[in-house]
């Protein structure tokens, strides 16, 4: 060991305090919306809280269960995210196992093929017009495949795959009898529930927070995800409040105590799988950072 | 497939290309004896072809006059009438500097704070602080995008935001953040910075975890503070992932999120606000003007795509690191 000079321990020191700041500035808006979930919204409105709750109430969450909007759209974004990622994780793994072998014919060709996506899109018009000569305007169809596999988690799957499967195991699969299914059913899958975890995740976190895909081809309101809901709550509202300056106090407040509460319901799930989302989040984007 | 076949023939790796092996047998034998592998990948193909290829085949359709009724194929070739009539279009200068302020802007704020932070957090010995600091910084990363520009929006508002309360308690004049244009690309960039800062750093804190001890062992043997080493050794050690994430990110200069700028924008905040991707959506969704904003959005892919290839060959030519 050495011992550190003067100068050295206060650089450190800086850099705690520096830290300590940042940690706290993205700490205070989260803090701050919670709190004012459970506080009276005239002491949020006017400034009277601003960091813990004061007159603590719970009529924000109250008002919630009698939204009717926010509960259908609850539930059409618990079931657009659980059949979305289903779907994405099939697709991903139907296309990352072939890609993955060494002995697959042709997958120099299908990667590019797959690549190329990545950098070159028809953007936002076509894939419209394709939605609806497909007919799948304003159906759950159009939240949850347009956008069923990232060619970016199947790199990220692929690469698992290679690196983490020895293929002797599979060898010796497939010698004693198995086909290149069952190898990928009893061999590959069960050894890459760690994979298949941060895939879950990532997919079952992007479902849950789109709101772009319902914008566009949703029109009917009790098909509107969460997201779009929110979008009415806290955005659209908040501006046409600043265009009209006619409402009055009664009537903001009125809003106002259900938009903070909102805000925590919308993100209940995430935060208390916030633990695993760290953990996983961070291991599959290192896996990804590794081609990338 | 029987034990031995199958056991022989995995082993042994189809030639590489067709020239190498001038005799197709062993290939097509490969092919044949993984024909599941090609079943399991084919909706993959499928889904890619017909939600990926079949959009891209319908970009022709900014060189026609495209009706619903002719369809894709069938509207009228007109040639680049409607690129002329964007570049001629009073909203063409304005899309294009509010464009690229916005994206020079994120750039020039948005790329260091990850670095920083990440070079901060390594110089900190104790576990339990380290971990602290990132739970709370990865935070904002997982929240919508709704949900953010809400909490901005609320955060800022003229008469009920807390920031506009401390405005005025500190004898300041209350500031309509979210009607002033002036605000619109700070607004934007801070909060990109405030959600994504702490998670864009986890690439940087894996980078310098690789940097070999005894390096810093050496240099502290010769007298280097910490800050010279943090600028002469930690720094060029991971000059190769900067150089990589610089790179993906100019690329990506005229490629901007619509998601986030269509919250935020209003009515009153437009001036500096309108930009390529949510023109794109007022006009062709909103307008139902498709063959005019395909070529508007046609127009802004191909710059994407020149501008990605030429700062890969400017970052080759400079440094031997690169994408491809």
């Amino acid at each position: 060991m050495y011992r550190e000079s003067i100068g050295d321990r206060i650089v450190g020191i800086v850099f705690a305090f520096l830290l300590v700041v940042i940690t706290l500035c993205v700490l205070y808006p989260l803090v701050y919306v919670v709190s004012a979930s459970v506080s009276q919204p005239e002491a949020v409105v006017t400034g009277r809280m601003w960091l813990l709750p004061s007159g603590l109430t719970w009529d924000g969450y109250a008002k919630i269960l009698h939204n009717r909007d926010i509960l259908t759209g609850y539930g059409n974004t618990v079931l657009y995210t659980v059949v979305g990622t289903a779907i994405n994780l099939a697709m991903t793994i139907l296309a990352a196992y072939p890609l993955s072998r060494k002995d697959f014919v042709g997958r120099g060709v299908i990667s590019g093929f797959l690549v190329f996506t990545m950098f070159f899109s028809g953007g936002l018009i076509p894939s419209y017009l394709l939605v609806r000569s497909l007919h799948l305007l304003n159906t759950m169809w159009a939240m949850v495949i347009p956008g069923a596999v990232s060619v970016w988690n199947v790199i990220i799957m692929r690469t698992f795959f290679q690196t983490s499967i020895p293929f002797e195991v599979q060898e010796s699969a497939v010698m004693d009898g198995c086909n290149n299914r069952q190898v990928l059913i009893r061999i590959v899958l069960p050894l890459s529930l760690p994979i298949i975890a941060v895939m879950v995740l990532f997919y079952s976190v992007g479902h849950w927070n789109s709101y772009f895909n319902a914008l566009i081809y949703l029109n009917d309101r009790a098909k509107f995800p969460l997201q779009l809901i929110l979008r009415e709550i806290l955005v659209q509202e908040d501006m046409s409040e600043m265009q009209q300056s006619t409402l009055t106090l009664d009537n903001i407040l009125e809003k106002e105590i259900i938009k903070y509460a909102a805000i925590v319901v919308a993100n209940l799930p995430i935060f208390l799988l916030y633990p695993f989302l760290q953990k996983y989040f961070v291991k599959g984007m290192l896996v990804g950072a590794i081609k990338g | 497939m029987t034990k031995k076949k199958g056991r022989v023939e995995m082993r042994r790796s189809p030639p590489a290309t067709f020239a190498a092996g001038r005799k197709p047998p062993p290939l097509l034998h490969a092919m044949r004896r993984n024909w599941d592998l090609y079943l399991l990948i084919a909706p993959v193909i499928v889904y890619v072809l017909v939600f990926e290829y079949y959009p891209m085949y319908g970009l022709q359709i900014a060189f026609k006059n495209f009706t619903a009724a002719n369809g894709i194929w069938g509207s009228p070739w007109i040639g680049f009438d409607h690129f002329q009539r964007f570049f001629n279009s009073y909203y063409f200068d304005r899309l294009i500097r509010n464009t690229l302020e916005i994206s020079l802007y994120s750039l020039l704020v948005g790329f260091p704070a990850p670095l920083l932070l990440a070079l901060m957090i390594h110089e900190m010995r104790r576990s339990w602080f380290r971990r602290t600091v990132q739970t709370i910084t990865y935070a904002p990363h997982f929240l919508s995008t709704v949900v953010v520009v809400g909490i901005v929006i609320m955060m800022l508002s003229t008469q009920k935001g807390i920031v506009n309360h401390v405005i005025e308690w500190a004898g300041g004049k209350p500031i309509g953040f979210m009607t002033d244009p002036s605000w619109f690309k700070t607004i934007y960039v801070l909060s990109g910075v405030w959600q994504s800062a702490g998670w864009g750093s986890i690439i940087y804190l894996a980078a310098l975890a690789g940097v070999d001890p005894q390096l810093h062992e050496a240099a502290i043997m010769d007298g280097a503070s910490r800050f010279q080493r943090i600028c002469r050794i930690n720094l060029p050690a991971i000059a190769p992932t900067i150089i990589v994430l610089l790179i993906l990110n100019a690329g990506q200069i005229m490629s901007i999120g619509f998601e986030k700028i269509y919250l935020m924008q209003n009515d009153l905040n437009i001036e500096s606000s309108d930009v390529i991707p949510t023109y794109v959506y007022r006009s062709g969704i909103l307008g139902a003007q498709m063959s005019f904003s395909v070529a508007v959005g046609l127009f802004n892919s191909v710059i994407n795509c020149m501008l990605l290839v030429i700062v890969n060959y400017a970052a080759r030519k400079m440094n031997e690191t690169s994408l491809w």
